[in-house]
């Protein structure tokens, strides 16, 4: 299974990043690989309109099965994210990727509406 | 007379004005009440009456056919709101982002994206102890109100026959949206409040009718509540007073509960008179 | 580090006072972030000096090259949004009307149009005559706040909080429902709904709250000028019952606020013996719950 997290930088010990729209780092586990792969999405800085579809677009890119996030997407992301098969869970924010995985793993995180 | 109320802010007491000064109006001449505060328009709390015709504004979105589309991929790069996005083999377009430009329509060289109408809110006639009334409303989602602005303006022009008197109840604050609507205006009247936060808005407003070429002048609410540096501006600057609104927590009270100041309060009712004389002159 | 983000739908209900008073309350363990970039009014209480500011650019307008330019018409004719005409002997782009969409950039034949990112305001970091740092921005008239704005801001604030050490962030939200108060909620820990008893203040306040709970943020609500309107403020009672919204100390309709603004000055620096109980009564009933 291929895991989706938001996160302020690179690698497990990085923070989940609240937001998803303009988040800084798409991090994705594969775990059959045991493998961590960070995306840079800064440049979504520079998007006046339609951040959360463009980073929706790059979720649906990466194909993950769960995503991992703090606020959860708005409106647009949302409607866009639906159309994947993805399970999203929010409230991991303040959370190190580590964290936030184990707390998954162990069933502590609130699915997304 | 295309009169057109703003502000540099919200809750300065724009609608009020406007639906006050229509309804003391239009008892002397044709007047026409235009809510055009379509995100939020709140004209409807005070102004009821018989609905005479409601009309489905529309705008044109792209529609995607997947059966021509060839999966180029060039459409979201044309796109600058990103209102497009290649999902796999999917293009999706997503309405509240789209501006309408027809670009990515015109330019697809499969023809895969019509331009099909889709809501962009309602126009609603009303008519109430002799005003007439109109009122959009924004779709819910949508966030540019401009064109349904602009199109409400061209149905009342259309449809509507012409009143003496055409009070706009603009959009607050002073981005595209107001400029949308009193760019089309003869006179705006700038309301604000003698405070620091009422004068430091009113500037903002003043330079964007100053740049869009519109005559105006200003009227203080709540006259009382703070200092008189406002009036000290509005004289440096030339700007003609039009009235002034005093401070009384009495009118607050009626405000909440949708009552027709100019009705229970004298002051409302003669700075109305010193507005409509002074609009008057102007014909 | 704690994020407070306070909204309100509509204009005039005493959300920026609010945010001042807070503010000073919490002395100096804050960072300040005025995301109402429409009508900021923060810094006039504020009186932010020192400022760091950086150009904010956003979209895009056309401009022709009246050396390249043809004169066939098509960027004219095209335009769906009339901001084309050569009314002055030569094709030009209207500023205010030009929606930055691009089209007549790929359509001219001569390359002659290009497209230049526009400034459209500042956003600034500056010192303040509290204790706490301010992050605020200004645009120019006519442009339009975005997501884009309001995340910038946020994001300065965000780090200026975390590099001082400072336990909360206290953002006064953009109004409205659309993308700007959605990068205003983003992230937040605690929502502080500021409204007015008043019909229109009971309906923008629903909207707002849909957008609230949407995010499943923790909101708490404060009732202004609650004794004008008896009834409505019952309402709004009901409802926040309803939405398991806490209700904090309601606010009875005072000459203070219109006062303290008038005077540049926060609602606890104008009447200290009115309000600070209040504004203690409301932090504490925050506190515990963040």
């Amino acid at each position: 299974m291929k895991i989706a997290f938001t996160a302020t930088g690179e690698g497990w010990d990085a923070l989940i990043d609240p937001r998803f729209g303009r988040t800084d780092y798409i991090l994705i586990y594969d775990e059959e690989k045991d493998e961590l792969v960070s995306i840079d999405n800064r440049e979504i800085m520079d998007v006046a309109h339609g951040a959360g579809p463009k980073t929706a677009q790059k979720i649906h890119e990466l194909d993950p099965q769960v995503l991992i996030t703090g606020n959860g997407p708005g409106g647009n992301a949302a409607s866009i994210l639906k159309q994947m098969q993805l399970k999203i869970y929010i409230k991991a924010s303040g959370m190190s990727v580590r964290d936030a995985y184990r707390s998954f793993k162990n069933n502590k995180l609130i699915l997304g509406g | 007379m295309r009169l057109a109320i703003a502000s540099g802010k919200g809750g300065t007491g724009k609608t009020t004005l406007a639906v006050n000064l229509a309804m003391k109006a239009k008892e002397k001449q044709s007047c026409l009440l235009v809510d055009l505060d379509v995100e939020e328009p709140n004209g409807g709390i005070f102004v009821q009456g018989d609905l005479v015709a409601e009309h489905e504004a529309r705008r044109a979105i792209p529609d995607w056919d997947a059966a021509a589309c060839t999966l180029c991929g060039k459409c979201p790069s044309w796109c600058l709101y990103n209102a497009l996005i290649k999902l796999g083999d999917t293009i999706l377009v997503m309405p509240n982002l789209c501006h309408s430009c027809y670009a990515c329509s015109e330019m697809c060289p499969a023809s895969a994206l019509a331009m099909k109408p889709d809501s962009l809110g309602t126009i609603t006639h009303r008519r109430f102890e002799g005003l007439d009334f109109v009122e959009s409303r924004l779709e819910i989602g949508l966030e540019q109100a401009s064109p349904l602005i602009s199109q409400s303006l061209a149905y009342i022009d259309e449809h509507l026959e012409k009143h003496d008197l055409q009070i706009l109840d603009s959009p607050p604050g002073t981005a595209c949206a107001m400029v949308s609507a009193v760019k089309q205006a003869d006179f705006v009247i700038l309301i604000s409040e003698p405070t620091p936060f009422g004068l430091h808005d009113l500037k903002l407003a003043v330079q964007t009718v100053r740049e869009l070429g519109i005559p105006f002048g200003a009227v203080i609410n709540r006259d009382g509540i703070g200092n008189d540096e406002i009036y000290g501006y509005l004289k440096e600057e030339k700007i003609p007073l039009l009235a002034k609104i005093p401070h009384q927590r009495r009118i607050a009270e009626l405000y909440s509960q949708g009552a027709m100041l100019y009705k229970e309060i004298a002051e409302i009712d003669e700075a109305l008179e010193d507005i409509l004389s002074y609009i008057g002159r102007l014909r | 580090m704690k994020e407070i983000v306070i909204i309100s739908g509509k204009g005039g209900t005493g959300k920026t006072s609010f945010c001042a008073a807070l503010a000073q309350h919490l002395q100096d363990d804050l960072v300040v972030a005025d995301c109402d970039v429409d009508a900021a009014d923060l810094h006039l209480i504020f009186e932010p000096h020192n400022s760091l500011a950086t150009d904010f650019y956003s979209g895009v307008l056309a401009h022709i090259d009246p050396l390249r330019c043809i004169d066939c018409g098509i960027c004219a004719e095209k335009c769906r949004f009339d901001a084309i005409s050569n009314a002055s002997g030569q094709y030009t782009v209207d500023a205010v009307d030009c929606e930055g969409c691009g089209y007549c950039y790929h359509l001219c034949p001569e390359n002659a149009i290009s497209l230049k990112e526009q400034m459209v305001g500042q956003y600034m970091s500056s010192e303040t005559r509290f204790e706490c740092t301010l992050v605020h921005a200004r645009l120019r008239v006519g442009a339009d706040n975005s997501g884009k704005l309001v995340a910038k801001v946020k994001a300065i604030a965000k780090d200026t909080a975390k590099d001082q050490g400072k336990s909360y962030l206290i953002v006064d939200g953009s109004p409205g429902i659309g993308c700007p108060v959605i990068a205003s909620l983003s992230g937040a820990d605690y929502v502080i709904l500021v409204t007015e008893a008043s019909q229109s203040g009971v309906s923008d306040l629903r909207r707002i709250w849909e957008l609230v709970k949407m995010f499943q943020i923790p909101g708490a609500l404060i009732i202004n000028k609650a004794d004008i309107n008896p009834t409505v403020t019952k309402q709004l009672h009901s409802f926040a019952k309803k939405e398991k919204i806490l209700l904090l100390p309601e606010i009875s309709y005072s000459d203070d606020f219109p006062k303290a603004i008038s005077m540049g000055q926060s609602i606890l620096e104008t009447n200290p013996a009115r309000w600070q109980p209040v504004i203690s009564e409301i932090w504490k009933a925050i506190k515990e719950r963040i």
